[in-house]
């Protein structure tokens, strides 16, 4: 057991109003540099939809993430031997009209345009070239469904559904949607760090935290198409590739990340989850049907002593092992198990969890008036106006099981919390919704409480990062006698 | 005179300007150390014009290499004419699939009003030079045959004896003017290595064939973390 600690994240999809402000607060920091305009290391998309770059998911076209070919863990693009044969020119890299032309307008022109007839306009000007463009597209095009046959018909996660169902989605009175916001999943497996020729990415022991070295990277560019995210990007002015960091600048210093602190939903959560980094390889090669299962394994109990045991032998700090205990992310994940993980089948073992929304049912309009209370228990969730496959392809493999099951706790503790607020439900209607999804009127309202009412410390319990243990690596400070404290330059001399 | 400039001083400088300003630049600035590839901006041309050049200033590299280190073998190959002209069409081949390559990512460059916001002053010369050994490498295999046969008999002893540090210029002077702008350009391109985006031959990462897939670092080494008096025996600690 090689025990590592990780900063996690939860992000609850029923929280989520789609107001970009993670998106903004993130590109004010980071990228809003040249080379830098058109990533959006935080980006949220509207599904269904295709999503930034386009068609993302659709890793027929960009090869992303791993593979299980001859019961092996490959990356699904390219081989060690083959990355090196295309290293002139990467076959699945997607290019910037692929994400789109950052621009932005030519306001002097409000000022000094000279006297005319007409109203002096601020025409769109392209952020690489210089020179005045038609916008074709930009980031979020596709927001709350605008341009649906372009972008919401074409998602790539509606492969298993019939027909029938494909089509009753985009059905006027059935139509819905859900905010996806996504960050980097600072993966288990990353594909990018294998991806890499020149090993510039690398994964931070101590919190788990995906980097590039920006002093290795020689624009290769092979971790622009190894990540199935697309959370990698390339600046096309420098020549190096730059991804979400998580702001460990902030992270160091015991502040959340900007996308966090900023969520005006109060949807995003993080703390530490401990794993097992010996099962890696196991897990990630697991068969696609235990995938979801078994992702879910490799993250140990902090409350378990034989695991704090190792963990501490691995130099685990005793206080991210007490964060670990609060972990916001170990409540929603292991202990309620409420959440899960975005496209598991790619194997890279991701650790930004997703609660699913549940989603208004389809209305009943025989009767002549728009009704969508449902008689029966999980009526809510059986007459979903979004197929459970769709929502199983994003987010269990294809395993509808799975997400019915979670999708039902949800359902439970808004029945519980319905009963003790409001009254109108029948006592037996709660009970046998616990008896079906396990939980306890304690644990609902566990639940509850961290979903709606979480206060900051609640919702981000940042481990220290223990920067005074690093520079002991490089001095010595406390460990024989007469040297701590401070000392004088010159040697005091005795004459 | 101008043989001297050209033959012997220009050599010189080149090979010390890289080694010495690629180590500088590795060292102190590897911020800079990149291809700077422009595939975001524009991929479909990048892929005919990247392939053909590469691959052809590849096998022209390592096949100048060879002449260089083996003229013996080269030689005996070229004992055979049927041997001489199999070698002498491949080169041939890799020289002008450099040259397509050349022009197609020169003509790339003009056409793509973005790649003019990624293409430096060093971009051009870059495009200048490489333009220049691929038509000089050219006219000389089309005008001065078998090259393959002459390289081992004046130039070999020729770049020999620069690496020796006796400049030998008894042969190589008497080559025409087109041969002797051919070497002074291939030590121009080898001196501006450590300037342009032509850095990424000597960082070529052939490191990801064994390394490991997985890179974790730490900033706390957990088994020296405890016991730092081990990491520094017989050193007293700075702060008494």
């Amino acid at each position: 057991m090689d025990v590592r600690s990780q900063i996690a994240m939860v992000f609850h999809l029923d929280k989520c109003i789609g107001c970009h402000t993670c998106s903004i607060a993130c590109k004010n920091i980071w990228t809003d540099r040249k080379g830098a305009e058109y990533m959006w290391w935080n980006n949220v998309e509207t599904k269904p939809g295709t999503g930034y770059p386009n068609k993302w998911e659709d890793q027929s076209v960009y090869k992303g993430g791993w593979t299980k070919s001859d019961n092996e863990l490959r990356l699904k693009g390219m081989d060690r031997k083959s990355t090196m044969a295309n290293i002139f020119h990467n076959p699945h890299m997607p290019v910037m009209d692929d994400y789109y032309e950052p621009w932005t307008y030519d306001y002097a022109n409000l000022f000094e345009a000279p006297a005319g007839d007409d109203q002096p306009t601020a025409r769109p000007i392209s952020l690489v070239t210089g020179e005045p463009i038609d916008i074709k597209t930009g980031p979020n095009w596709d927001d709350d469904l605008g341009g649906s046959p372009d972008y919401a018909r074409q998602d790539v996660n509606m492969h298993d559904l019939t027909p029938a169902e494909k089509e009753a989605m985009f059905q006027l009175e059935r139509m819905t949607m859900f905010y996806l916001p996504r960050i980097c999943n600072h993966c288990l497996n990353a594909a990018c760090v294998a991806a890499c020729p020149s090993g510039a990415i690398y994964k931070r022991g101590e919190d788990g935290i995906v980097l590039i070295n920006q002093n290795k990277c020689r624009s290769w560019r092979m971790c622009v198409s190894a990540c199935p995210y697309k959370k990698s990007y390339y600046n096309w002015n420098n020549g190096k590739s730059e991804k979400c960091l998580l702001c460990y600048p902030r992270l160091e210093t015991g502040q959340a990340p900007a996308c966090m602190h900023t969520c005006v939903g109060r949807i995003r959560y993080l703390g530490v989850l401990l794993y097992d980094a010996d099962r890696i390889k196991e897990i990630a090669s697991c068969n696609e049907k235990d995938l979801v299962a078994k992702q879910m394994e490799i993250y140990l109990d902090p409350f378990d002593e034989q695991v704090r045991q190792a963990a501490r032998k691995n130099g685990v700090a005793e206080s991210t092992l007490e964060s670990a205990r609060k972990s916001p992310v170990w409540k929603f994940v292991k202990e309620w198990g409420i959440a899960l993980l975005l496209h598991p089948e790619y194997r890279t073992l991701p650790n930004l969890f997703y609660v699913p929304p549940l989603l208004p049912a389809i209305a009943d309009t025989s009767t002549g008036s728009y009704e969508t209370t449902c008689a029966s228990l999980w009526g809510g969730i059986e007459s979903s106006r979004v197929p459970m496959q769709y929502m199983a392809n994003l987010f269990t493999a294809g395993d509808t099981e799975k997400i019915r099951e979670v999708l039902k706790k949800l359902m439970a503790v808004r029945i519980h919390r319905r009963g003790v607020t409001v009254g109108d439900l029948h006592e037996d209607e709660c009970k046998q919704a616990f008896a079906e999804t396990g939980l306890t009127a304690d644990v609902a309202d566990a639940i509850f409480r961290l979903t709606s009412l979480p206060k900051f410390g609640e919702r981000f319990v940042i481990p220290a990062a223990h920067r005074e243990e690093a520079t002991e690596l490089l001095e010595n400070t406390a460990d024989i006698k007469g040297n701590t404290g401070f000392g004088t330059l010159n040697t005091p001399q005795r004459i | 005179m101008s043989d001297i400039f050209l033959l012997i001083a220009l050599p010189y400088t080149a090979l010390i300007v890289m080694l010495v300003g690629s180590v500088y630049v590795y060292g102190t600035q590897a911020y800079k150390v990149t291809s700077l590839s422009t595939q975001f901006l524009e991929s479909r041309d990048l892929f005919f014009g990247g392939l053909f050049m590469h691959w052809g200033i590849v096998a022209l590299f390592f096949g100048h290499l060879i002449a260089f280190l083996f003229p013996a073998s080269v030689i005996a190959w070229n004992g055979n004419p049927v041997r001489l002209i199999i070698l002498e069409a491949a080169a041939l081949i890799f020289g002008i699939s450099f040259f397509v390559g050349v022009v197609i990512l020169i003509f790339r460059r003009l056409r793509n009003k973005r790649l003019h916001r990624a293409t430096t002053d060093m971009d051009i010369a870059v495009f200048v030079v490489l333009l220049t050994q691929a038509v000089t490498g050219i006219w000389i295999a089309l005008t001065y045959r078998w090259g393959s046969a002459w390289f081992a008999s004046v130039l070999t002893p020729y770049i020999r004896s620069l690496f020796l540090m006796n400049p030998v210029l008894a042969a190589v002077s008497a080559m025409p003017l087109i041969i002797k702008i051919h070497i002074s350009t291939a030590f121009l391109l080898i001196g501006m290595i450590p300037f342009s985006r032509f850095m990424h031959f000597l960082v070529f990462p052939v490191k990801y064939f064994w390394r490991p897939f997985q890179v974790v670092m730490w900033n706390r080494d957990r088994k020296l973390m405890r016991n730092s008096t081990a990491m520094t025996p017989e050193v007293k600690s700075r702060n008494n």
